[in-house]
């Protein structure tokens, strides 16, 4: 019995209840449990990571039960590396959080950036529809209370949209749920898989109802167009870190449709067959073009980060649609860079906010004190996000541009890619010109301020060093991920991992 | 040296630069001139086995599975084009650091300078395209970097935006050019490539490929129609200008046409859009040039045509027309660096690049006089120097060339663009050095000392040798670059005297027309300052800022914060795609039997419809909602009492119970009414969206209850197994707490975390400016006289030992009869929310003594444990196990390992519900809400509205 599968979710949730019962007033303390408990996530997902690399997938049994009756966690190597993903991840920005001060800027920072971490880890792990259900809550929830954090007008009036917004998507979600459990009888997604390639043909039309309602509950998570519309205010009015972090929740969105999609409804099955992609495609085109519109007109540099974000689901989702093994393992490679790539760009623009005392592009301010450094931050984030050489962003959009082609649309999705790229460059380019160079045309000096304190740019440059890592490194991770998306898209060894039994036990 | 270092050498060069200027400029300037060096000794010590013929490759495998590696090559056309880069690049290096101001950042500068380079060696050395690909995008970046160098000017910001725009487009554009030639040839790789020409001509996505990579090709070599941004990029400090603009990346555009030479030149499409984009860029470029009164313009201008010439050589296709393009880059390379840092001299001395502020400069600045003085009559094309042998040369292949079925077009244009190339280099030399001394420089100026000179002047004695000696000196380069440029050998022979051949009558016609042009350029330059013409600057511009007002306000306009709007577009977008599922499918209705309708659902189902409508006409008044939804969910609790599903219906009495009691309490703090803020057909609309989403779920619902399961469902499996594996014959608590206790385990956190949400907003409301606003709230509706009633206060009181008895009761029997830890939790927590009802917040909050973040914490903490606890039996989280005990005088009874995940479950309940009521309270209570002591606030025996 491999309980190391459920440590990603026991840790954070036992650190944050410990957090909450013994050091929710000091401050200090609650740093130091919260970044051993992130730090000691790494080597725990980096076991995992090795295990689901060098065997089949694992399945943890829930309270003993078998599947599909009871709940079960699944190790694959997808759900592998999204947790490594977000363990390293998290690590950095929350090294930010804790150098900049956020952390203390409210109550509970801590305890619910764990519960945050226990809910992503938990959705990434679970192998049960109700369960994702149920971790998606939990996710939310805490995202909530981590995006309202220190308070203030402007931000809990986005928070409460955002709120709002995500009860419509869980509501939608029990509604999916609910179809879908009406129509196949089980939850474990496994068995799910199985009924679904056998349903009777009179079925179908309900199926798809579950499978789309569904896809469109992820959509929300993940952004797609037009169930965009909680991002832009929500990433640009959270506090800098949180943001960053939020990087990884939109790509739950992206993880649980690839698996929903790969698994459950290929295209290859008749009832389904090309839903997925018939929606994705085009939404992700539109997520892609009003994403980088946004990029270039946004107002201010929280907003500008926040449309990148979009964006990127863009080009993500673009990957996603295809469901070939090529494509998904691009779509992976692409999904790993956007994380880091969109974590970099919250934190630099918290860095350029915090410095400048504004985020508004509209008026010019006096030069930052420290410019240079936040400048060269800032044009790595803006390169890494808009998909410049040399970070991988560039390989990423190589890869996708790579996997798209060859089908009759290439030719309009290729031209999306670019076209919304140079749109991209052009909107970093006017921001960082307006930033930093602008600020300089009346000769004023630097306002004096103490040096930025060291912690928040290592965070920043640390994850700067794994984008670089994910580039020099491209040939074997490209090798792993090739065999990640044979994994998924070919299923049956997650399925036959499930033991799934129907008999009376 | 491995080419892959000498590529990578610039760029670890670029990092000394930024920590050597702490010693110093001169260790700057050195730091990166050491690295340049050391690049260019290493690509030099492969010359030798070039000029035998060799090709070297340096292989590193990097994303084999998309076929991009780092593979370089260096072979004729590698060796020129990187010995420029570098060569050009170390005297540069030289000049700058003359050059700039002890206020300009040379460390940035440099490192700057650094990445550009290695970015050229790069494009240059690559013998993969994707490679090649990455470093031509890295030009743009560092390019725009060099350009907006001096970033308090204005005109540097825009130049290097424009720059960044034109060849970053350009770049994309031969990205998907890149990757088409790749799926066509099927490789990548140089090498392979420049194979396969016949099957990449002969492919239909020739074309798309070609125009695609020429886009990339035309926009970085400034050639027509985007030949604008280059003047624009003169913004920048002249060693940049220098560098970039004239010697080493407008010509990256023109390495790769000649590196792709044998695949995709020869064919009529190549010629058209090469020759005549080339041939366009030339006249007009020289005839723009001519009217440039700054120095830099000029050169600029003078670049654009000169790149558009061996644009034109390159498209005619032909080995000879390759061997006189190789030749003019190498000329154009030397007497083209020459002028610019020439350029800046004068500007540095004169603090002017004016030429109508100039003049007479030739006794001020002898030596500036003749390194211009060569360099700018080699640029005319004046014997014997080295401009003359290939502009002849050019002349002879333009007057071999027929363009659009005219044999004399292209040599006419050909000579026009010369004669204005003569007129601007005389005038560069007889406005700026000839005429009188004059009396109002701004700044007095005289020669500049050797360092900043010894570049331009050791370029200008280039143009002189080789002007002399052209076989001696360039012969072998040039074949052997020829030679890789067409893929053949080429065939190379320079020398002045052709005899008297139409070239030498075409030539002695420029010079003659350009000292015409001369001449008369005080009339024509008046004539084309009145002339209309497209001002590149405002056509940019006028794409470029609408582009991103349009951008604003279509994003502003889409994501207005409205959530009506996005609440009703998800509506849309769901109900759209459901029935366009649903329509995708077959369907085949169920067959079971509908129930039929008796008047006990028949109410409750009028019940719940008459309270929707209520509430979606009188949502407004925000008590009446409340009640409303109260309603609701006791309607639905006696739904699942009706259909014999107790447990649940206890949760939702008891959820509903507290969560409007909470409600209540929040609402206190709220304005009664929400105001009204959409049209009337704004509501209509949403009514009808609402309808359209009410109706599709029922109609769903409706269509799954009528049909039976085509498989057998989980849920039996619970029913079969309850009692005997799950040792409770309560099903749904064995749900609950074993068979999906990990979903229980979730969502008692959910509380928990919902519960510490609203404590830290709390926190953040009392502590931000909201709470003066909420503090100094006036109550918009009477108090009531007896706030805590003595009869509720009394009821409460004696109520509370037998709620937690119950409590105890529900909790103990749950995993076999209704009940279970949430229901208790529910319970209990109840049994205090009414003491705070009854008594009052400040009463209730002043005797707890219990701290609820502890309990839910606790709470927490037991679930895990009891999870936990199975691990010692090598069991997975949250394996229960039950046995049968008797202890004296209790009957028989049940212990399961899962009532611990129960008690847990148990103390989160409660600890949320009070944390939120607490929460809650402390507003209360920081707005004056007091500890009442008598039973009434107000005496009934006092005189009318006198308050206790």
């Amino acid at each position: 019995m491999n309980h190391w599968i459920i440590v990603p979710v026991l840790l954070p949730a036992v650190t944050a209840a410990l957090i909450v019962l013994a050091m929710r007033s000091d401050i200090e303390l609650a740093r130091v449990f919260s970044v051993a408990a992130n730090a000691l996530l790494l080597p725990v997902a980096g076991a995992l990571l090795w295990a689901a690399s060098t065997g089949d997938p694992q399945v943890y049994f829930l309270g003993n039960w078998p599947a599909p009756f009871g709940i079960v966690l699944v190790l694959d190597r997808l759900s592998a590396l999204m947790v490594g993903l977000t363990a390293a991840m998290s690590l950095m920005v929350q090294l930010y959080a804790m150098g900049s001060g956020w952390d203390a800027r409210g109550r509970h920072f801590h305890a619910l950036w764990q519960f945050q971490l226990m809910g992503v880890n938990g959705a990434f792990l679970t192998g049960d529809a109700f369960n994702l259900f149920v971790f998606f809550e939990i996710l939310l929830i805490a995202s909530y209370g981590l995006m309202i954090h220190a308070g203030g007008g402007a931000r809990v009036r986005a928070g409460v949209q955002y709120v709002a917004y995500n009860l419509l998507g869980s509501t939608l979600f029990l509604f999916a749920l609910a179809t879908l459990y009406g129509v196949t009888g089980t939850l474990n997604i496994a068995d799910m898989a199985g009924r679904v390639a056998e349903l009777p043909e009179g079925d179908a039309a309900l199926l798809r109802v579950g499978a789309v309602l569904l896809l469109l509950v992820f959509a929300v998570k993940g952004a797609l167009v037009p169930l965009q519309f909680w991002l832009p205010a929500t990433y640009a009015r959270a506090p800098g870190p949180v943001a960053a972090l939020f990087a990884i929740m939109t790509k739950v969105g992206a993880y649980a449709v690839i698996r929903f999609y790969t698994l459950v409804f290929p295209p290859d099955t008749p009832a389904t067959g090309g839903l997925y992609a018939d929606l994705i495609l085009p939404a992700a085109l539109a997520t892609l073009a009003i994403g980088m519109i946004g990029v270039l007109g946004a107002a201010t540099v929280g907003r500008l980060a926040a449309f990148a974000a979009v964006g990127s689901m863009g080009t993500l989702f673009l990957a996603v649609a295809p469901a070939t093994p090529q494509a998904t393992a691009a779509a992976l490679y692409y999904l790993v860079h956007s994380t880091l790539a969109g974590a970099l760009l919250f934190l630099v623009a918290d860095l350029v906010i915090a410095r400048r005392g504004s985020g508004t592009l509209a008026e010019v301010r006096p030069p930052l004190a420290q410019g240079g450094m936040i400048a060269a931050l800032w044009f790595a984030a803006g390169i890494a996000t808009a998909g410049m050489p040399p970070l991988s962003g560039f390989l990423g959009k190589l890869l996708v541009l790579d996997a798209l082609a060859g089908r009759p649309d290439t030719g309009l999705l290729w031209a999306a890619i670019l076209v919304t790229s140079l749109i991209a460059i052009v909107g970093f380019a006017r921001a960082g010109s307006t930033l930093f160079w602008k600020a300089h045309e009346g000769g004023a000096a630097p306002e004096a301020l103490p040096p930025v304190r060291a912690l928040p740019v290592v965070a920043a440059v640390a994850l700067i060093g794994m984008i670089a890592l994910q580039t020099v490194l491209a040939g074997p991770i490209m090798d792993w991920l090739a065999a990640t998306a044979e994994q998924v898209h070919d299923g049956s060894a997650y399925v036959a991992a499930n033991r799934l039994t129907y008999g009376e036990d | 040296m491995s080419l892959a270092l000498i590529a990578a050498l610039p760029f670890l060069g670029a990092l000394l630069p930024g920590l050597m200027i702490r010693a110093g400029r001169n260790a700057c300037a050195i730091a990166a001139g050491s690295a340049t060096l050391l690049a260019l000794t290493g690509l030099l010590l492969h010359a030798p086995a070039v000029f035998r013929g060799e090709v070297l490759h340096t292989r590193i495998a990097w994303l084999p599975q998309l076929g991009l590696d780092a593979n370089f090559v260096l072979d004729g056309l590698g060796l020129l084009f990187a010995g420029l880069i570098l060569g050009i690049g170390l005297l540069i290096i030289l000049y700058a650091r003359f050059y700039l101001a002890k206020s300009d950042p040379m460390g940035q500068f440099y490192t700057y300078l650094m990445l550009f380079q290695g970015a050229m060696t790069g494009i240059v050395l690559s013998d993969n395209i994707l490679l090649l690909l990455i470093f031509w995008e890295l030009t743009s970046l560092s390019s725009f970097l060099l350009i907006g160098y001096w970033k308090h000017l204005p005109e540097g910001r825009q130049g290097a935006r424009m720059a960044l725009t034109v060849t970053g487009m350009g770049g994309l554009a031969m990205i998907a050019g890149m990757l088409i030639l790749g799926q066509i040839a099927g490789s990548y790789d140089l090498s392979v490539i420049l194979t396969k020409g016949p099957e990449i001509q002969a492919s239909e996505w020739y074309l798309t490929a070609l125009v695609l990579i020429l886009l990339g090709c035309f926009t970085k070599s400034a050639q027509f129609p985007f030949h604008f941004w280059l003047p624009h990029a003169m913004a920048a400090p002249t060693p940049v200008s220098a560098y970039l603009h004239s010697a080493t990346m407008v010509k990256a555009g023109l390495f790769l046409m000649a590196r792709l030479w044998p695949v995709l030149a020869g064919t009529e499409e190549w010629f058209a859009l090469v020759a005549s984009a080339g041939l366009i860029t030339m006249v007009l470029g020289a005839v723009i040039g001519l009217y440039k009164n700054d120095l830099k313009a000029l050169l600029a201008f003078s670049t654009v045509s000169h790149l558009g010439l061996i644009t034109m050589l390159l498209g005619f296709g032909t080995e000879a027309a390759a061997v006189v393009a190789v030749f003019h880059i190498i000329n154009h390379a030397t007497f083209k660096a020459a002028l610019f840092m020439a350029a800046g001299i004068v500007d540095h001395e004169a603090h002017t690049r004016d030429i109508r502020r100039l003049g007479g400069l030739r006794r001020l600045m002898p030596v500036t006089f003749a390194i211009v003085a060569v360099a700018a009559l080699s640029m005319a094309g004046i014997p014997p120097l080295n401009g003359f042998l290939s502009k002849e040369m050019m002349l002879e292949e333009a007057f071999e060339t027929v363009w659009f079925g005219l044999p004399w077009l292209l040599p006419a244009l050909a000579t026009l663009g010369a004669t204005f190339s003569v007129a601007y280099s005389f005038r560069l030399v007889a406005h700026v050095f000839l005429g009188p001394v004059r009396d109002d420089y701004p700044h007095r100026p005289h020669d500049p000392g050797f360092g900043m000179w010894a570049a331009p002047a050791f370029l200008a004695g280039l143009v002189v040798l080789i002007g002399l000696l052209p076989m001696t000196l360039t012969g072998d380069l040039v074949r052997v670059v020829a030679g890789a440029v067409t893929g053949g050998t080429a065939y190379v022979n320079i020398y002045h005297w052709h005899g008297f051949v139409p070239a030498l009558f075409m030539s002695l016609a420029a010079v003659g027309g350009g000292l015409v042009l001369l001449g008369l350029h005080g009339p024509l330059a008046r004539a084309w300052d009145n002339a209309p013409r497209p001002e590149a600057k405002v056509i940019f511009d006028a794409i470029v800022e609408p582009a991103a007002r349009l951008a604003r306000g279509f994003t502003d306009a889409l994501h207005d914060g409205a959530f009506t709007r996005y609440a009703a577009i998800f509506t849309v977008a769901v109900v759209a795609a459901g029935a366009w599922a649903f329509a995708g499918g077959g369907h085949v209705p169920g067959a079971r039997e509908t129930t039929p309708v008796t008047p006990v659902p028949a109410v409750g189902w009028l019940l719940l419809v008459t309270c929707a409508a209520l509430l979606a006409t009188m949502h407004r008044d925000r008590l009446v909602s409340l009640v409303l939804i109260g309603v609701v969910g006791l309607t639905v609790a006696l739904t699942f009492a009706y259909f014999s599903a107790p447990d649940l219906a206890l949760t939702q009495i008891l959820v509903e119970v507290a969560t409007v009691v909470l409600m209540l309490l929040a609402l206190n703090f709220l304005p009664k009414r929400t105001p009204v803020e959409s049209s009337g057909v704004r509501r209509l609309r949403d009514g009808a969206i609402a309808a359209a989403a009410g109706l599709g779920a029922a109609a769903l619902a409706y269509a799954l209850m009528l049909r039976d399961f085509a498989f057998p469902t989980i849920s039996d499996y619970h029913l079969a197994n309850a009692k005997d594996l799950g040792g409770g014959t309560n099903v749904v608590n064995v749900i609950l707490v074993d068979f999906r206790g990990y979903d229980t385990y979730g969502e008692i956190l959910v509380l928990a975390i919902g519960a510490l949400v609203i404590f830290a907003l709390t926190e953040a409301l009392l502590r931000g400016p909201a709470a003066r606003r909420l503090l100094a709230r006036v109550p918009d509706q009477a108090k009531a006289g007896d706030r805590h009633p003595m009869m509720l206060v009394v009821a409460t009181r004696l109520a509370l030992p037998f709620v937690l008895m119950v409590g105890i009761y529900l909790f103990l029997r749950g995993h076999n009869e209704p009940g279970g830890g949430f229901i208790a939790g529910l319970l209990v927590a109840i049994g205090v929310l009414i003491q705070y009802m009854a008594s009052g917040l400040a009463w209730a909050e002043a005797r707890q003594r219990a701290d609820w973040h502890a309990v839910i914490a606790v709470g927490a903490l037991i679930a895990a444990a009891g999870g936990i606890g199975s691990f010692l039996a090598d069991r997975p989280f949250l394996t229960s196990s039950f046995g049968y005990v008797t202890i004296p005088p209790f009957e028989k009874f049940e212990l399961a390992t899962a009532m611990v995940f129960d008690l847990g479950v148990f103390l989160v309940v409660v600890g949320v519900v009070l944390l939120i009521l607490s929460s809650l309270s402390r507003i209360g209570i920081r707005a004056g809400e007091t500890v009442n002591v008598a039973p009434m606030d107000i005496d009934p025996s006092a005189p009318r509205g006198k308050e206790r």
